[in-house]
């Protein structure tokens, strides 16, 4: 039972970046789009993510639940020494919540909107960039559970150049998603192809912080070159993803199929995940000098995880034919080149 | 203030705030329900037009309560980890069963929300009482883990050991079934006395009135209802509560020394050093009665308690007698809201009646607070009931009345913000919907 709950765990984070990054991606674009263009980007995410948003951002919830109830040392290890960049995060997805609730939800048109627009945009940039300093910390090895002054304990776990590249990079990745998923939302050629631009600027953004996410790590002494091309799976993951870059920029150029995009960027996304992840497998959290938390020796009792274990899987068949349905028939009208 | 205090307040604090937009995101999809059903089966505009204004109404409510549900389960982590570190597996199972739920509701609200006229009006219909069902099933799975923390059960502990941990009996343990019981009747209560009490003083103002009338009227069912039912399960959890947790009961009610036929103290102001309640009145006999079924048995007392096990006596009696006279109030509230229905008539059309409705708009709300005050602080010092103390949960970083700081202003702002949406919504009831020209 142990591995259905590390397949959820995992499938969880993973379905949390594509889905709820490109949500985030969504405020990124609006961020990154120049002022007259802005409202027609923002209709046209409105349409496309409003009925699904709420149902991205369950993913961090069941990710969390799974953290707390099937493996709490890792859970309390990690809101213990990265409390500051988690409660930035929550600040930020409390203000992009509500701001994109209350600008679609005020009665009255009028300066308040300029008030949620930026909030919302803001905020869209700051909760992935925090996402992805707490996921670099978690296995940079900064974590020092012995220490005892404030800062080495609390700020220094996740305050250092590589879990910054990371957070930047992450937020490339979620514009880049949004872009890519907008393309196929929008009706006319000339905002079509502003956002095939859009996808591009953002991947060779994500390509681009990719790299300065190597460099700094090769300079703080983290092995990251090792982790991804160490073991034939991280080597064909990366290789797979890198493969895939280059039929997605030619399928940009060519107008090839939406849907086959969208694949091709959710593909590129889950080999960096599983390059990254399956390194270190089982272990989760790398914590200094070497120690680390494992999933399998700092699992919950047995009776925990089985109960877990079965509460995702009973969760499952009753989300995923509900949460099919809603996207297919939100999207049935999209996705098409030629209307 | 001292981190462990400013610990205990912002949690006390993301609780309180959450309880308003969790307990309307339950009872609210019920009430769209009735009118929308209305709407299916009439074909009479108003409904509709009802349906979609409160609609709005949750919409906004549901994302700032699901924004605000996914800090605290981050937060029981932030602040509590030893807590969490030995409870998660233990009483887990409720939370990820309400992943399922809370996941389903997100997702039939997203079909309720933007399905008008794009779905079978039936099946759109159904998506819009799924989102109310999920709700409250994870209302209820929720208060389930809390009463959890007030009757431990599911694991054996030994020398500081959980052993032997059984999550499902953990779920049903003890305390969650007059605890769900109590908060759901609550919900409904809460909300539609103050949904209830605005349409009523929007048709004492005499705008929209009949949209107004008849939102009024399925709101106000809903509240009365609940308001008469209150009390039998405040008594089921009172009974409940002597048995597994004498202090919270001594607390609630100021009782400090065990004697025969113990009194029940209505009021009254706790002096804690001389213990004794100044200023209250007492009823001899009734508390043994009400705990134990007759005038004579005594009542322990919190001379049964040690003193470093004792809940701060002050607050939750406090809270407690706020609670039940709320409810008292709201209560008489109904009854005369009954009478009104099914003999008098023409009081339905009587200013006082709307009048008294006003007044109660907040009522529920309180009540609820303070419900909730009695069973968290009553339950002090204690985390895990008579297994962890919260002063040894508490996170080990320092600097938590600044993160309390925080978070109080963001809450501030946060409801400003929304009572600020509320209020253009009502506004623009007649602008955003033809109500003129709909009278009867």
């Amino acid at each position: 039972m142990i591995y259905v709950v590390i397949v959820y765990l995992w499938a969880a984070i993973l379905l949390y970046i594509l889905l709820g990054g490109a949500d985030f991606g969504a405020g990124i674009i609006e961020l990154f789009t120049s002022e007259k263009n802005k409202q027609h980007t923002r209709t046209t995410m409105y349409k496309a993510i409003a009925p699904i948003w709420e149902a991205n951002h369950m993913w961090l919830i069941i990710a969390i639940v799974v953290l707390f109830v099937g493996f709490p040392d890792i859970y309390t290890t990690i809101s213990t020494h990265l409390h500051i960049p988690l409660v930035i995060m929550l600040f930020g997805i409390i203000a992009r919540g509500t701001a994109f609730t209350f600008r679609n939800y005020d009665a009255v048109i009028d300066n308040m909107q300029k008030v949620y627009n930026k909030i919302f945009v803001y905020s869209s940039f700051i909760t992935p960039f925090f996402l992805g300093v707490i996921a670099a910390s978690a296995v940079s090895g900064r974590i020092d559970p012995d220490a005892h002054d404030f800062l080495s304990a609390y700020v220094f776990s996740w305050l250092n150049w590589f879990s910054v590249a990371v957070g930047f990079f992450t937020v490339a990745i979620c514009g880049f998603l949004a872009a890519i998923f907008i393309i196929g939302e929008t009706e006319d050629e000339h905002n079509r192809k502003r956002f095939i631009r859009k996808a591009k600027q953002m991947n060779i953004a994500a390509v681009v912080f990719g790299a300065i996410v190597f460099l700094v790590a090769h300079s703080e002494g983290i092995p990251l070159d090792n982790w991804l091309f160490g073991n034939a799976v991280g080597i064909i993951a990366i290789t797979a993803a890198s493969l895939s870059l280059v039929l997605l920029w030619y399928l940009l150029l060519k107008k090839g199929k939406v849907i086959i995009i969208r694949v091709l960027a959710g593909f590129q996304v889950t080999m960096i995940l599983l390059a990254i992840t399956l390194r270190h497998y089982p272990n989760i959290v790398i914590m200094k000098g070497g120690r680390y938390l494992s999933l399998m020796e700092h699992a919950g009792q047995d009776k925990a995880i089985y109960s877990l274990g079965m509460a995702l899987l009973l969760g499952s068949i009753l989300i995923l034919p509900a949460l099919f349905y809603l996207l297919y028939s939100f999207n049935k009208n999209t996705g098409k080149w030629h209307e | 203030m001292n981190d462990f205090i400013a610990a205990r307040s912002q949690m006390g604090l993301s609780l309180g705030f959450h309880i308003v937009f969790s307990c309307i995101g339950m009872v609210m999809p019920f009430f769209m329900a009735v009118a929308h059903f209305y709407w299916l089966r009439t074909n009479n505009i108003v409904y509709k037009n009802i349906t979609k204004a409160w609609s709005k109404g949750v919409a906004i409510f549901f994302a700032t309560g699901a924004v605000s549900g996914t800090v605290l389960s981050f937060e029981l982590g932030l602040l509590w980890p030893e807590f969490m570190k030995h409870a998660g597996p233990i009483f887990g199972m409720p939370f990820s069963l309400e992943g399922t739920a809370f996941f389903i509701e997100a997702i039939a609200l997203g079909f309720f929300l933007y399905g008008w006229d794009r779905f079978n009006k039936w099946f759109h219909w159904i998506t819009g009482v799924v989102v109310g069902i999920s709700g409250l099933v994870s209302g209820i799975l929720v208060v389930a883990a809390n009463a959890w923390m007030n009757s431990p059960a599911g694991f054996d502990f030994v020398n500081g050991q959980y052993l032997n941990i059984d999550p499902i009996k953990a779920m049903f343990n003890d305390a969650w079934f007059s605890q769900a019981l109590h908060m759901c009747i609550a919900a409904f209560s809460a909300t539609g006395f103050a949904v209830a009490g605005i349409h009523a003083l929007m048709i004492l103002k005499k705008q929209n009135v009949y949209f107004h009338t008849q939102s009024f009227r399925i709101a106000a069912v809903f509240a009365c209802v609940a308001a008469l039912l209150q009390p039998l399960s405040g008594d089921i959890s009172a009974k409940d509560v002597s048995k597994r947790q004498p202090a919270k009961l001594a607390a609630m009610e100021a009782h400090f020394h065990t004697e025969p036929a113990s009194s029940l103290v209505i009021g009254g102001i706790p002096d804690v050093e001389a213990q004794k309640v100044n200023y209250g009145l007492q009823i001899p006999g009734l508390l043994s009665l009400m705990v134990h079924g007759d005038f004579k048995t005594p009542v322990d007392g919190l001379d049964k308690i040690p003193v470093e096990n004792q809940p701060p006596v002050s607050i939750t009696h406090y809270a407690f007698q706020i609670m039940v006279g709320l409810g008292m109030v709201m209560l008489l509230i109904a009854v005369c809201y009954f009478i009104a229905i099914l003999k008098k008539k023409s009081w339905l059309s009587r200013q006082w009646l709307l009048r008294m409705f006003v007044i109660a708009t907040p009522m529920g709300f309180i009540a609820v607070e303070a419900g909730w005050t009695v069973t968290e602080v009553g339950r002090q010092p204690w985390i895990i009931n008579g297994i962890m103390r919260t002063a040894d949960a508490v996170t080990p970083m320092p600097g938590i009345v600044y993160s309390f700081y925080i978070f109080t202003a963001m809450y501030i702002s946060l409801s400003l913000i929304v009572t600020f949406l509320l209020y253009r919504q009502i506004k623009m009831v007649d602008k955003i919907y033809d109500v003129k020209n709909q009278a009867v």
